[in-house]
């Protein structure tokens, strides 16, 4: 387990791999530390499980010398910004600036599990359930430095304070940086009882800070899984069945595969065929060289040969009744019965691949000792070292998760069976007897992907007289990717599938939000806002044809029913004022264009957010100029990282409701690259607009909550100008002219 | 064969047909440059070919023969490419920073060929793919080498 990594410090492990270093902290050369121990292997256990996550300095913080500071950190850092605001909450309180942090993804153990008991890297959760225990550690840190130094100086500890990297004695003018106290500080036990910094004196938390990463992801030096190698590595492409579950029977020319050049060997694996070569092109070149034919075992269940996007579409929305009750309030039935009119529509939203521009891939490596190195994209190191642990016949402590920073991830890199290249990678390590580099092109990803799951919702709503609506039916149909991964209970409705629909805040008397479970014959994952990244299109592009049927206006029935809540309202405050205020339209732009707005609400991961797109026409295509988006985290970290994850969100929402749709025909997806799955490109960027809220709310999410509104608020906006409801995405298809 | 890549020579023994992604990635072990597609489409693999951005996953390798390649590893020594640099920095472009070092290439590449591009030049060179979405950021940042109002 961790305990091997995390010592000795200040040179190479004798196992480290020859070409890869501890970036930037090896070559600091002997004696650097330290704020660090090491367990003894024999008690890894024992000690596991006394650990408290979280609070052992030692097992996040090293102060070298020369006063930088490396943290270990719990989360992956994939273009969210995490490592920046680790360095920023762990700094602020150990008193370093975040400049001066060297931060890595630590590798698995027990310190390291703050999210809900366990550890990954997703559901925008990973400031707000750290972010106490993070100010902690560093307190507890700086505490430990003082009263190192008090003993070095011969002072009390209570005539010590500290400024950025440094002990100070103010009576007598010394200073001691902390990388003189650094080892002393590592021998003594950690307080618990630390003091905080003020929030009034934050320096770094709440502002937006430089990220740390970004002039090494400007000039090439980033280094990212695809990009690793180690001494005697083969480099190994696979070419995968084209539906998932054939296995390879025969191959016809593996002869002649064999002596192309560079060639090493050729081998089956399950679901796919590899070629081991000495350069990753001459693998892929060889292994799509080879001619396969694929057998359908016995008994497997597989991929149906006739399951297409269309037919599973149609099941879904043909798919009768009320479903499992998620969400009760009042009696529909009743409150429709009484409504002036009963408005329905059914909506639909396609799969989605995540797209993220770095193809996944996996470096094998056994070790001497019969240990397994594996380096890999991943979002929860522990969970990929148990899986790895089974495909390799070890114990998960005889294997070492390197977990590099990510080229995107959008929920791409959890564990997800037949996504993941690291069993591959172990097998062909294995049989090779050398280490082995497996990358999957962007074709094979594209066959493998782990979709965002299709779905369906069929809305009945009853305004009353006055046009407010007095009851909402809500049924979603489809499969959600928590159930499908961490076991779904039946009778019982996955949450994943059903967020975005329920969980609204509008006051809407009789309300009621149902599920009804379809198996998804498609590989299903998490995708960057999950449920959300639908449901809120659902619902929010309902609710203006539940405000139209009322003759209100989707502003104002949003206000009205959102009376009770100062919160929501003072968001959709913002988001109006932030787009000088609200015009539905169609209007004319100074331009000469037709346009007009809409806008849309989510309360995804913790965070209240509004969005307003202004949208016009043109030859058929939707146009998106620009997005104002309002967003009340509670309280943020880096205002900058907050900005930038909105932009993201923005585009990546704007991506699928313009353009994006995994389409199955035969049981293959039809798109095996971008050219056939186009995702936003530049020229359709809009300008974004954000306002952030700090309500001082419980603290939410940043990385998904930007995702939700953007597709409803651009749909609504384009259905005035269509003239007619558009419920189906992406709108490339609405056959718009 | 001989290549002449940021400026020094360097000899490799390779299929004449392998694309010059590959043979920086993986013969001369310059990682900076990235896999994104292999088919042209999203950029992340842009370098210079005689201060031409070019896509080098469908570029062969014996196409290049005698043109001096130019790739992210070596930006920083060309003072436009460093201007370029700075202006990422400044702008704080990269988030998961995957396609930054295609997006820099065909940025350095603009501006070394016209120190002030019209918008409609930068958006017919800025075409490049980046999934985080930080286009407007990419824009601002060029905007700002290149002296443009925005």
């Amino acid at each position: 387990m961790m305990m091997r990594r995390l010592a000795p410090h200040g040179g190479p492990l004798p196992d480290q791999p020859a070409k890869l270093s501890r970036r930037g902290f090896l070559g600091a050369g002997a004696g650097a530390l330290v704020l660090s121990v090491a367990l003894p292997i024999g008690n890894a256990r024992a000690q596991a499980a006394r650990i408290v996550p979280g609070t052992r300095v030692s097992a996040f913080l090293e102060i070298r010398p020369d006063n930088k500071v490396m943290f270990r950190s719990p989360f992956i850092e994939g273009g969210q910004g995490i490592f920046t605001a680790m360095a920023q909450i762990v700094g602020e309180e150990l008193d370093v600036n975040p400049a001066q942090f060297i931060v890595e993804c630590a590798p698995p153990g027990p310190d390291y599990l703050l999210t809900m008991g366990a550890r990954f890297t997703g559901g925008s959760m990973s400031v707000r359930m750290s972010y106490d225990t993070l100010r902690r550690l560093g307190a507890a840190a700086r505490l430990m430095l003082i009263q190192a130094a008090a003993q070095r100086l011969g002072v009390p500890a209570a005539s010590l304070s500290t400024k950025p990297g440094q002990v100070i004695h103010a009576s007598s003018g010394r200073t001691l940086d902390y990388g003189a106290v650094a080892a002393a500080a590592a021998k003594l036990p950690v307080p618990s009882d630390a003091p905080l910094r003020s929030g009034a004196d934050f320096r770094w938390i709440g502002k937006p800070v430089a990220r740390l990463d970004v002039l090494e992801k400007s000039t090439g030096q980033a280094r990212y899984s695809i990009d690793l190698s180690v001494e005697g590595m083969l480099h190994a492409a696979v070419q995968h069945a084209p539906r998932l579950g054939l296995e390879p029977a025969s191959l016809t020319n593996e002869a002649d595969v064999r002596a192309m050049p560079g060639v090493h060997s050729i081998h089956r694996l399950p679901g796919a065929v590899a070629v081991l070569a000495n350069s990753w092109w001459r693998a892929r070149r060889a292994v799509e060289t080879l001619t396969v034919t694929w057998a359908e075992p016995a008994g497997a269940i597989v991929m149906p040969a006739n399951f297409s996007s269309q037919a599973h579409r149609s099941k879904l929305k043909t798919t009768q009744g009320d479903g499992i009750a998620f969400e009760t309030e009042g009696d529909v039935a009743a409150g429709l019965r009484g409504a002036a009119r009963v408005v329905e529509a059914t909506y639909e939203a396609p799969h989605l691949a995540h797209g993220q521009l770095e193809p996944p891939s996996a470096l094998a490596r056994f070790n001497k000792d019969g240990t397994l190195d594996l380096w890999l994209p991943n979002q929860a190191p522990e969970m990929f070292q148990a899986a790895a642990a089974k495909v390799a016949g070890l114990t998960p402590e005889r294997v070492f998760i390197h977990s590099p920073i990510l080229g995107g991830f959008f929920g791409r890199h959890f564990l997800y069976a037949s996504a993941n290249p690291f069993p591959q990678a172990i097998l062909l390590s294995k049989a090779a007897g050398r280490p082995v580099k497996l990358i999957w092109s962007r074709e094979e990803e594209f066959l493998r992907d782990a979709l965002r799951p299709m779905g369906v919702a069929r809305f009945r709503a009853g305004p009353d007289d006055a046009g407010l609506p007095v009851a909402m039916s809500a049924v979603a149909v489809g499969e959600g990717a928590t159930g499908r991964w961490y076991g779904r209970q039946p009778g019982k409705v996955d949450s994943s599938a059903v967020e975005g629909i329920a969980g609204k805040p509008y006051a809407i008397p009789h309300r009621r939000v149902g599920q009804i479970h379809v198996d998804d014959p498609a590989v299903i994952g998490f995708w960057r806002s999950v449920g959300h990244s639908m449901n809120d299109f659902f619902y929010e592009t309902f609710f203006d044809e539940m405000a139209d049927a009322g003759g209100q206006d989707p502003l104002v029935l949003r206000q009205r029913l959102l009376a009770h809540s100062p919160r929501h309202l003072t968001l959709l405050d913002a988001v109006v004022d932030l787009s000088g205020g609200w015009r539905r339209g169609p209007f004319q732009a100074t331009d000469g264009s037709r346009r007009a707005r809409g806008v849309a609400m989510a309360s995804p991961f913790g965070s209240e957010a509004a969005a307003i797109a202004e949208v016009s026409l043109r030859s058929g295509e939707v146009v998106v100029h620009d997005i104002w988006v309002a967003i009340d985290p509670g309280r943020i970290v880096n205002p900058a990282i907050v900005e930038a994850q909105i932009n993201s969100a923005v585009a990546l929402g704007l991506s699928t409701t313009l353009l994006e749709e995994v389409v199955y025909a035969d049981g293959q997806p039809q798109a095996r690259n971008f050219d056939g799955y186009p995702i936003l490109p530049p020229d359709r960027m809009p300008r974004v607009h954000l306002r952030i809220i700090e309500s001082g709310a419980a603290m939410g999410g940043i990385g998904e909550p930007g995702l939700p509104a953007v597709p409803p608020a651009v749909t609504n906006a384009t259905s005035v100008l269509a003239g007619r409801r558009i419920r189906s995405l992406p709108l490339s298809k609405a056959g718009l002219t | 064969m001989e290549l002449i890549i940021n400026g020094h020579r360097k000899q490799v023994e390779i299929e004449p047909d392998t694309p010059l992604l590959w043979v920086l990635r993986d013969e001369l072990g310059m990682t900076g440059t990235k896999y994104g597609c292999g088919l042209a489409q999203c950029g992340a693999c842009t370098v210079l070919v005689d201060g031409q951005a070019t896509r080098s996953c469908v570029t062969p390798v014996e196409a290049v023969v005698g043109a001096a390649v130019t790739t992210i590893e070596a930006v920083s020594d060309d003072p436009v490419g460093r201007e370029v640099v700075e202006a990422w920095v400044r702008h704080q472009v990269p988030q998961c920073g995957y396609c930054q070092s295609g997006q820099v290439m065909t940025a350095t590449a603009l501006l070394k060929q016209s120190d002030k591009p019209s918008e409609e030049e930068i958006a017919a060179a800025m075409v490049n793919l980046c999934r985080c979405g930080t286009y407007n950021a990419i824009a601002a940042a060029v905007r700002d080498v290149a002296g443009v109002k925005s």
